[in-house]
């Protein structure tokens, strides 16, 4: 294959773009390693701890996007002690040493200090685009650095990270002569921004595209936002509340009405929900309907809203809907392929409104969901054997019923057989999240049927080592496995170390895995880093190799173990 | 770092039960244990529901999530939770908002931040964080989980140790003692 130039091959792998697709391509032969490694511009690190900034940068010299995740996703759950680890720092202090001419930065679930915003912001003249997903450790203060000092800054997304907020000032920093935005997402941010700094902000930003306001921002500025901003694809509406008999709320159903553009809608962070009409001009085009940060829109409102909304794609809704909502959706959302259903208030299950009825609803209406994130009451074996029929094409199935162990409501039994229809019809199964009474049964229908899946989510389930091992032996594309609360020890743990270095990360907490069982990983698997996080102490006064491990943490790595751990993670 | 609800409580059942795991539904078991456990200490609420809000982590709802969309139905409650923080010696007093913080680490590294002028300046002395509730009475910081502290915390106060002498607090937490003493 080496009669091309390396120009013609380079030519052809810019239409490469998939980090998987590149990644093989990379492996084809030394010289398409070369060439693909020059040319490469966009990485993608499912894991910060499996290489290192210095490795990377040799790399890949012409690196302009990085995608770097840290913490276990586990750790959304407050299963991760907050200093674990995922610091974004050592990355960026590499990078802004190293040559690279870095223009975006995409991070999740790792710990973003002051420092390191600032030292992005003044080590990259190109940087375009920064964006945080569920990330902590900065301030507003960080934020301020951004704004000042990225003079072509594109995009700033901030996604449910939590920042310390003190208050307004930063939106003030972006000079008069930065109009180079497109993206602008600050909904996490809980205090006060300057309102004026804001519409001038907007006003100078043509490009701007997407902009998603915080619950601080009142109902008359969105209207003079959307006035100056008529070209919005997405929009994020703050606080959504006034009176319907006002000179402002008739500015703002003009201001709307402008807005022929908008094709994604979220927010509604304070609403008052006999104020919607507004809305509805908008909704025919919408693709995306983001309500699930909105507990103050249920019932008819509700109902009204999304019968407006013919052409969604995707809806994130709270389980106030109830199942009678969702038969509205069933009916008029013919293209819907993603819903998710979150819990409205998760301490008092027994008035969670959705069941197995909505969900089956959803599946007889909406033929093309192919992706599910479901938290409901209850669910029944038939249902789930229902929407296996009625939806083959999931490729996300996520079922978190509020009771963990409860079995089926009408039969008693547990949710094997359900489940069990979900992973045989749906041949394309990426990702599962289980929950109910399970038995190992279901483990084995998995690992028989479940080919494709890649991530699977397992807690107060099975009966034996053999479920952990019916997954381990069946699902050969598994990348992500995490356990918790399950009855998995040493011998499913060992049956087959070399698995895990195929897989990107394995998590297993109050499991019946022991230290020396981890140990033993550890000895077998140099390529792993085998990580006990044990805040209690125990660790340190009890060495015992029968001790039950409270959480393990394992991943595969090129770089060893890490150095930044705090006392209370031992690697072994 | 302060221990919540029944998270380490499972936990230690759990080390505690004999075998390899090869009992049938132990971990559910465990589970339901727990619950019944829960379901004679309380009286009111639906039983078994109530006592899952003590399990670690579930439902698997994300903390952001959890902190800004919850029992908000109609918007009568907010999720800002500001209280008056005096510190003894401090010229005048702060105000923070407790939703901000995870938990009580957390707040003290925030209350470090806030007083560590007069914390550095005060000469070796001891404080002791004690909070009002509801019912008026001042509490010493650091018994409770920290979501029923911040539903229940009216203002919060930075006593000197010395001052505390005659009325016997206990010895403060670790939590809060390692960062504030000095």
């Amino acid at each position: 294959m080496n009669y091309f130039p390396d120009e013609v091959l380079e030519h052809v792998f810019d239409f490469i773009t998939s980090h998987k697709d590149r990644n093989s391509v990379s492996l084809v032969c030394k010289s398409w390693y070369k060439i693909e490694r020059y040319s490469r511009q966009r990485v993608f690190i499912g894991n910060c701890y499996s290489i290192s900034p210095e490795r990377l940068i040799a790399r890949f010299p012409g690196l302009k996007s990085l995608t770097l995740k840290g913490k276990p996703h586990f750790a959304d759950f407050n299963l991760v002690p907050h200093d674990w680890g995922g610091f974004v720092y050592p990355w960026i202090e590499a990078l802004a040493k190293s040559r690279i001419g870095l223009e975006e930065l995409r991070l999740k679930r790792m710990v973003v200090s002051d420092e390191s915003l600032e030292l992005l912001s003044k080590s990259f003249v190109n940087f375009k685009s920064l964006v945080l997903v569920s990330c902590e450790g900065f301030t507003t203060d960080g934020l301020a650095a951004i704004a000042a000092n990225c003079r072509f800054l594109r995009e700033l997304d901030l996604q449910e990270n939590e920042v310390d907020d003190h208050r307004g000032h930063w939106l003030s920093c972006f000079p008069e002569s930065c109009t180079s935005l497109i993206s602008l997402n600050f909904a996490c941010l809980r205090g006060e921004v300057n309102l004026g700094a804001l519409e001038r902000l907007v006003s100078r930003s043509p490009n701007l595209k997407s902009l998603r306001l915080n619950r601080a921002v009142p109902l008359d500025t969105l209207q003079k936002l959307l006035m100056r901003a008529p070209q919005l694809v997405d929009l994020g509406i703050g606080s959504y509340v006034h009176d319907p008999f006002s000179e402002a709320y008739n500015k703002l159903k003009i201001a709307i009405q402008r807005c022929k553009s908008i094709r994604s809608l979220s927010g509604f962070l304070e609403v008052a929900p006999h104020c919607m009409s507004a809305i509805y001009p908008i909704c025919g085009n919408l693709t995306f309907l983001n309500l699930s940060y909105a507990p103050g829109l249920h019932g008819n409102k509700l109902m009204k809203l999304i019968q407006h909304c013919r052409k969604l794609q995707r809806l994130w809704i709270l389980d106030c809907i109830g199942d009678k909502g969702l038969g509205v959706v069933a009916l008029t959302c013919k293209e819907l392929q993603e819903l998710r259903v979150f819990p409205s208030d998760p301490f008092e299950a027994g008035n969670a409104a959705v069941t197995e009825e909505g969900l089956v609803l959803v599946s007889a209406g909406c033929t093309k969901l192919n992706s599910l994130l479901y938290f409901c009451q209850q669910m029944t074996n038939a249902a789930l054997i229902t929407v296996a029929k009625n939806c083959p094409n999931f490729i996300r199935f996520r079922l978190c019923i509020l009771d963990p162990i409860k079995p089926d409501p009408v039969t008693n039994q547990p949710l094997d057989e359900g489940f069990g229809a979900i992973v045989q019809s749906c041949k394309g199964l990426k990702r599962l999240s289980l929950s109910g009474l399970l038995t190992d049964q279901v483990f084995l229908y998995i690992g028989m049927y479940a080919e494709q899946l890649e991530m699977l989510s397992i807690a107060f389930a099975a009966d034996s080592d053999k479920g952990m091992l019916y997954v381990l032996n069946g699902c050969k594309k598994l990348r992500k496995l995490e356990i918790r609360d399950c009855p998995f020890g040493d011998s499913a743990l060992l049956e087959d170390v070399g698995k895990y270095e195929t897989m990107r990360s394995l998590w297993m907490s109050s499991c019946e895995v022991t230290l020396g069982g981890c140990k033993s990983v550890a000895e077998k698997m140099p390529t792993l880093n085998v990580e006990i996080i044990d805040e209690s102490e125990q660790m340190e006064f009890n060495l015992d190799d029968k001790q039950k491990v409270d959480k393990m943490y394992l991943y595969r790595t090129l770089v060893g173990h890490r150095k930044d751990a705090p006392e209370y993670v031992w690697i072994l | 770092m302060a221990k919540e609800g029944l998270g380490l409580e499972i936990t230690e059942l759990r080390l505690g039960l004999p075998g390899g795991g090869t009992e049938k539904n132990e971990k559910k078991r465990v589970f339901s244990e727990i619950s019944e456990e829960e379901e004679n200490e309380k009286s009111n609420g639906p039983p078994e529901l109530q006592s899952k809000s003590q399990v670690v982590g579930w439902p698997p709802v994300c903390s952001y999530r959890k902190k800004n969309s919850f029992g908000d139905k109609d918007g009568s409650k907010t999720s800002k939770f500001y209280v008056k923080v005096s510190m003894d010696g401090a010229p005048f007093l702060r105000k923070i908002d407790l939703a901000l913080h995870k938990g009580y680490s957390d707040l003290a590294k925030a209350l470090e931040k806030l007083f560590g002028e007069a914390l550095r300046d005060a000469e070796s002395c001891e404080f002791v964080p004690i909070y009002e509730d509801k019912d008026g009475d001042w509490m010493l910081a650091g018994d409770v989980p920290w979501e029923m502290f911040i539903e229940s915390c009216k203002r919060l106060r930075i006593m000197k140790k010395a001052d505390a002498k005659g009325f016997g607090v206990l010895q403060s937490r670790e939590a809060l003692n390692g960062t504030l003493k000095e």
